[in-house]
């Protein structure tokens, strides 16, 4: 397991936590490549299929990151979001997945430092964890 | 104050009773129809029919412990759009509450219809209740029912056994009805006791003048005692299931004979999505894409997405979920996909303070959100 490296995938929303994703790298911060991204206009478009099927396939974790309250380019995408994850927390900790396999932040444009240190953070802990079960599971 | 009365049971026939009354409410004006549960000529079937004719009556038996399909999905189609006519609908306490949550998603509208709940006492699975009524016929059958699992509270001979999700279940008393039918705590061979819960039922037992009648003494205890006894088997089912399905490898071997037929998500009265993304082109895969699967792990079970499907259907409608137990009843391959939902449901609808079926006026918890709430999702940050 020393070699382990955690898969991460990670919705972020185009107009918060993707633009400090750029800032931090335009700052040239050092931050962990374990980390797959995928921009998406809202995280109040993160389907809660998207979440599931990442584990299922074998992500270690997901990470879902927007905009703090009251800043949301959409009003309130990211409430409906908190409310989403609020329920797949109840769900699939059921199914033996950690809780810590489902993350969600606020993440504002410019916070890059922020966002780095949370990818660091994430990747700790989830290398601590071990690999998700689902990879190797013969059978989904 | 809710007004009650009684109906009289002659010659000790509950069913009989209860087709007068019917009858008499169709006859009494001010209804346009009657949708109820009735057995079908020449076959043992049970299945809810919409009676304008009070003649038409001759095989309704809304105490059938017959359970084919939940008649919300049968409600919310009569009243997607008015009606033109108020039509009274029997239905099962359970049936009731589903309507209730499809009234919340728009799907069924309460204005054209007086909801007339009777207490249940539970049903059997499609094949068991087959098996129930063969030797008898449907009407007889549904006596010897009530006669076993009132009088003698067990069951005698061969009959089978209730459907988990009725064992399972603690809403025996029709909630949010117009009009009540109780049958607990009352000796059914007498008479029968309704109750107008609402000022339309009120109305409506009104213009009927029946003797009235208190409520019974022991009905409170007798509900108290039924529901008693189901939380503490459903509280069984909940740990049971909860060890069967804790980590991904007992899931697929809990679901491992299911053939994504999709009756679950068909039969399951809230099961909302008028096209559900499981039958549409976002699941034709590309041929090529299977390949691509198979090599990964070098097998691949087919068919695909099988658990991607429950996990997904639980994340919809499990918040809505009202545990009638349908989606077993309709599963071919047995199963137990009313223990996995009601066990995760539970757990999801406790989570946003939400009892499906409760009340049309508390918003489905994903249809809502507040600026201020469940910090501990992002960390503590809000």
């Amino acid at each position: 397991m020393g070699d382990y490296e955690p898969t991460i995938l990670a919705f972020v929303c185009n107009w918060c936590t993707y633009t400090a994703a750029d800032l931090a790298g335009t700052s040239r911060l050092i931050q962990p490549s374990n980390v797959r991204m995928i921009r998406m206009m809202c995280t109040g478009m993160v389907d809660p299929k998207f979440v599931i099927k990442a584990l299922l396939e074998g992500a270690d974790a997901v990470l879902v990151s927007g905009c703090h309250p009251g800043d949301c380019h959409y009003i309130n995408g990211n409430l409906k979001a908190r409310r989403r994850i609020k329920l797949l927390k109840e769900i699939l900790p059921r199914f033996g997945f950690d809780e810590m396999r489902l993350k969600m932040t606020w993440i504002g444009a410019s916070e890059g430092i922020a966002f780095a240190e949370t990818l660091r953070e994430m990747v700790a802990e989830v290398r601590s964890l071990g690999p998700n079960k689902t990879r190797s599971l013969m059978v989904i | 104050m809710a007004r009650t009365a009684k109906i009289e049971v002659k010659e000790q026939d509950p069913v009989a009773s209860l087709q007068g009354f019917l009858k008499m409410l169709l006859r009494s004006g001010g209804i346009d129809g009657l949708l109820v549960a009735q057995h079908l000529p020449g076959k043992n079937a049970v299945m809810p029919t919409l009676v304008t004719d009070p003649e038409k009556l001759g095989g309704v038996d809304p105490l059938a412990p017959a359970f084919p399909i939940n008649t919300a999905k049968v409600v919310s189609r009569l009243t997607r759009r008015p009606l033109g006519g108020q039509v009274a609908v029997v239905l099962r306490p359970c049936e009731i509450r589903a309507f209730v949550e499809l009234v919340k998603f728009k799907q069924g509208r309460l204005e054209d219809v007086i909801l007339v709940g009777i207490d249940c006492l539970g049903t059997y699975g499609n094949l068991d209740y087959a098996r129930f009524v063969a030797e008898n016929g449907g009407l007889a059958s549904t006596a010897l029912f009530y006669r076993d699992i009132v009088d003698a509270k067990g069951t005698a001979g061969d009959v089978p056994d209730l459907s988990p999700a009725c064992k399972a279940c603690e809403h025996p008393v029709p909630e949010n009805a117009d009009l009540l039918i109780g049958l607990l705590g009352v000796d059914p061979n007498d008479s029968l006791l309704l109750s107008a819960g609402t000022p339309k039922g009120n109305a409506l037992l009104d213009r009927l003048g029946l003797p009235s009648r208190e409520e019974p003494p022991g009905r409170k205890e007798a509900i108290a005692e039924l529901v008693a006894r189901r939380i503490a088997y459903r509280d069984r089912m909940f740990s049971e299931t909860a060890e069967a399905t804790s980590d991904m490898e007992k899931l697929t071997t809990y679901l491992s004979n299911c053939v994504n037929c999709y009756n679950c998500r068909v039969a399951c009265p809230v099961c909302y999505c008028k096209e559900c993304v499981f039958v549409t082109d976002v699941f034709d895969h590309e041929p090529s894409q299977y390949l691509r699967w198979a090599k990964r792990k070098g097998i691949l079970k087919m068919p695909t997405d099988t658990i991607f499907y429950h996990l997904t259907r639980m994340a919809h409608m499990s918040t809505a979920c009202i545990g009638c137990g349908q989606c077993s009843n309709a599963c071919p391959n047995n199963v137990p996909v009313m223990e996995l939902f009601r066990t995760v449901a539970a757990c999801t609808q406790r989570a946003f303070t939400y009892e499906a079926g409760r009340s049309v006026e508390e918003d489905p918890p994903l249809s809502v959100f507040c600026e201020k709430e469940f910090s501990e999702v992002t960390g503590g940050k809000d």
